[in-house]
């Protein structure tokens, strides 16, 4: 799944990083929109967006590292844990809470939300919608929508199913040798 | 040779739900030659359907129809529509438990005596004691397979339990082991497969190592010629003549149609919720409360255990997820002290879960770096869970909501609040687990709140008097005789020992008993 948003993504629209950075803008300090599209700041990943603005994707991506920061992992799991905000049926909630979080975050002194630099700024702000139906419909979903993502579970070090591996009996069930 | 009775045949045991109770009665009952159909809601699922997967797990076993809840526990805010996690398949919760497997303490059988009036709770003894419990106590323990039990040795000690251990006998704990496991430990010992240490005991046991009806008693019974189980059949409601007696249960099959299944006796084994939703939902005019409700007792009581887990965060990597899930127990603190500041007592033991369920049960509802620092460092954690003795409180009840199910029937909302006793053993366990870990030293450790209840008890309780709880020391309800409790609602308290050995032994015994009033022409 994560896989998708890297390479693939781009070559499905024709474009090659140079091209898909040249048509884009800075949008925070990470990310890069352009026309139906959001891509990482380095355009190491990209990904269209079909139903709602690139900005509120980028947003939404920002938002949800925000709520479970990880700094080993990467924007692309944020970005894969929230895609399916993208959709014609959940496009006018999405609008209007990224149109909320960016309000809260005016009326905090800032131009948006992705444009606070500091996460404490932003964690402040999000504080300040936390009772919202917006911000509670996305952490939920982002406790499956996140760390159900198998290729995450490495980064963790969860090993994941190991039956078809015999199960640990022979490969470390009782391995720990610091006691 | 599978059986296949008539919807008309009116000689036959009709047992609802095949879970620790409904599936071993079912078997011991065929054993003995008398003919049982057995209704299961849920499908049927065996070792290589099963999946190494939290999530994908939960999908295919656990009940996920409506419920509702209310009441001041946590679980009603954060799984408002969960309030517990049991399965939905043939087999019943036996295929997502952990195998642990203890006795009642002789006290726990006499709680009311043993404690003495405890304000607010509606504490009762049990119609039975620990001397006539012992004789099914070894059946039981016989035929799950329980380690250290007979010539059983014990399991070996995982990642999780070594750390456990370290820090249980650094604090000067004493009874401290692998426990007592319905899982094969040795080839020599049994006829299933030793445990492989794979670490997915929730989610049903691919190596069929450790005990589940759904691969023992159920194909056992039906190799009898004596058993029909019919899956994916949920029972609405269960029907009397004018005499006050049952006589069948009218069921939606697996393609959704009612049907009529007549029966000589019924057995209920639906788990805590669902069998006192049953007798609710049966009311008629001759019993306008609902089956067997004529103390008002029915749904009252219901328990779920004190629990809560503990984790702790080392320095280095503990890898807590390899090997079985939960075989490590302490149970010094199991005893009866009241200078502790509460009644009853609790067993630590250890507990183990995957990365999605660790996200999902950590602290529900909480966001930001406090909560993901701990994730971080996940492969350096090691757990444990807490399982206490509750105060059964007769408002603590399972009630019909106005929610309606699938089939348009009313379903469960499930009322649940701590009581005080509950809170002080919780919060000293919370202490003592933390200090097994920093006795090891954790960087890191915390208490974690109880999850959606794996322990769900009381709800159809068992009592010396009928105006006291829903049905006698044989599990035949009060009111109707041919009309019988058969899973872990007719607890009448809930002891510190987690529930299921203590079902299958109540299963095993109540079989004996129908088996004898049957052939005496009494029911
Ligand atoms: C994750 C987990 C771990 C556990 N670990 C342990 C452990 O280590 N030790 C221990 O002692 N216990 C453990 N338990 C608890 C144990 O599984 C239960 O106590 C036990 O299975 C309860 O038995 P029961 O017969 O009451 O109900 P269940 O086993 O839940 O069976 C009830 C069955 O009835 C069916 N049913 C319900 N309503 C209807 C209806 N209307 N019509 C037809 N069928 C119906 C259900 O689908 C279900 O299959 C654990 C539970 C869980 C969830
Ligand atoms: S750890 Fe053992 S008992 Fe648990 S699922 Fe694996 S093989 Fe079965």
């Amino acid at each position: 799944m994560t896989q998708q948003l890297k390479e693939p993504a781009l070559k499905s629209r024709g474009m090659t990083r140079r091209q898909l950075l040249s048509r884009s803008v800075a949008v925070g300090a990470s990310f890069v929109v352009g026309a139906g599209f959001v891509a990482s700041g380095n355009a190491a990943w990209a990904m269209e967006t079909t139903a709602i603005k690139p900005e509120s994707m980028a947003t939404l991506i920002q938002m949800a590292r925000d709520i479970y920061p990880h700094d080993q992992v990467g924007d692309e799991f944020y970005a894969t844990a929230v895609k399916g905000y993208d959709s014609a049926e959940n496009a006018e909630q999405v609008e209007a809470g990224i149109t909320e979080l960016n309000a809260a975050a005016a009326a905090a002194g800032h131009a948006d939300y992705l444009s606070i630099g500091w996460e404490e700024d932003r964690v402040a702000v999000l504080k300040a919608i936390e009772g919202t139906p917006f911000f509670q419909t996305v952490r939920a979903g982002l406790v499956t929508g996140l760390y159900n993502q198998k290729a995450l579970w490495p980064i963790f070090g969860y090993e994941g199913e190991s039956f078809s591996l015999g199960g640990y009996i022979e490969r470390g069930f009782d391995d720990i040798n610091w006691l | 040779m599978v059986a296949k009775f008539d919807l008309t045949d009116d000689s036959v045991v009709v047992i609802i739900g095949t879970g620790a109770g409904g599936g071993v009665l079912a078997n011991e009952l065929a054993q003995k030659g008398v003919k049982v159909v057995a209704l299961e809601a849920g499908g049927r699922y065996l070792p290589e359907d099963y999946l190494n997967d939290e999530w994908d797990s939960f999908s295919q076993l656990a009940w996920l129809d409506t419920r509702t809840t209310s009441g001041t526990w946590r679980v009603a805010k954060d799984f408002a529509g969960l309030p517990a996690w049991i399965v939905k398949a043939v087999g019943g919760t036996t295929t997502h438990w952990a195998g642990a497997s203890i006795r009642f303490q002789e006290h726990e059988w006499k709680a009311l005596t043993t404690y003495g009036k405890v304000e607010g709770a509606s504490l009762l003894d049990w119609p039975i004691d620990a001397a006539e419990m012992a004789p099914w106590y070894d059946k039981a323990e016989e035929k799950l397979g329980v380690t250290r039990t007979g010539n059983r040795p014990g399991l070996p000690g995982n990642n999780n339990y070594k750390v456990f251990e370290k820090g249980a006998l650094a604090l000067g704990y004493k009874e401290v082991s692998t426990g007592r496991m319905a899982i094969q430990s040795s080839n020599e010992t049994g006829s299933r497969i030793a445990c492989q240490q794979t670490g997915f005991c929730f989610q049903g046991c691919k190596w069929g190592a450790k005990w589940s009806a759904a691969y023992t008693d159920i194909p056992e019974g039906e190799a009898t010629g004596n058993l029909e189980v019919r899956e994916r059949s949920h029972v609405a409601r269960i029907l009397h003549n004018d005499a006050g007696k049952v006589t069948g249960v009218e069921y939606f099959d697996k393609d959704g149609n009612l049907q009529f299944q007549a029966a000589r006796i019924v057995c209920v084994a639906g788990n805590t919720f669902e069998s006192p939703r049953l007798l609710l939902n049966s009311a008629s005019s001759m019993f306008p409360n609902g089956l067997a409700n004529s103390s008002d007792q029915v749904g009252r009581n219901y328990m779920r255990h004190t629990t809560g887990s503990v984790y702790g965060i080392f320095d280095k990597p503990v890898r807590m997820w390899r090997g079985t899930t939960m075989a490590g127990i302490v149970q010094d603190e199991a005893r009866h002290d009241p200078s502790r500041g509460f009644v009853g007592g609790y067993e630590l033991e250890t507990l183990a879960l995957g990365l999605p369920f660790m996200a999902a049960f950590l602290n529900p509802g909480a966001w930001g770096r406090g909560f993901t620092t701990a994730l971080d460092h996940y492969e350096n954690m090691a757990g444990m869970w807490i399982v206490g003795e509750d105060m059964p409180q007769s408002t603590n009840r399972v009630t019909l909501s106005d929610a309606t199910d699938q089939y348009g029937l009313k379903v469960a909302n499930v009322h649940f609040d701590d009581h005080p006793n509950d809170i002080a053993m919780r919060n000293h366990a919370y202490k003592q687990g933390m200090a097994i870990y920093d006795a090891v030293g954790a960087t890191r450790s915390f208490p974690t709140p109880p999850y959606p209840s794996t322990h769900n008890l009381g709800t159809n309780r068992m009592s010396e008097r009928p105006e006291d709880g829903v049905c006698n020391k044989w599990g035949q309800t009060h009111d109707i005789a041919n009309l019988f409790i058969s899973d872990g609602s007719q607890f009448t308290t809930g002891a510190a020992e987690n529930p299921t050995l203590t079902i299958v032994a109540l299963a095993i015994r109540q079989a004996d008993h129908i088996a004898r009033e049957m052939s005496a022409g009494n029911i």
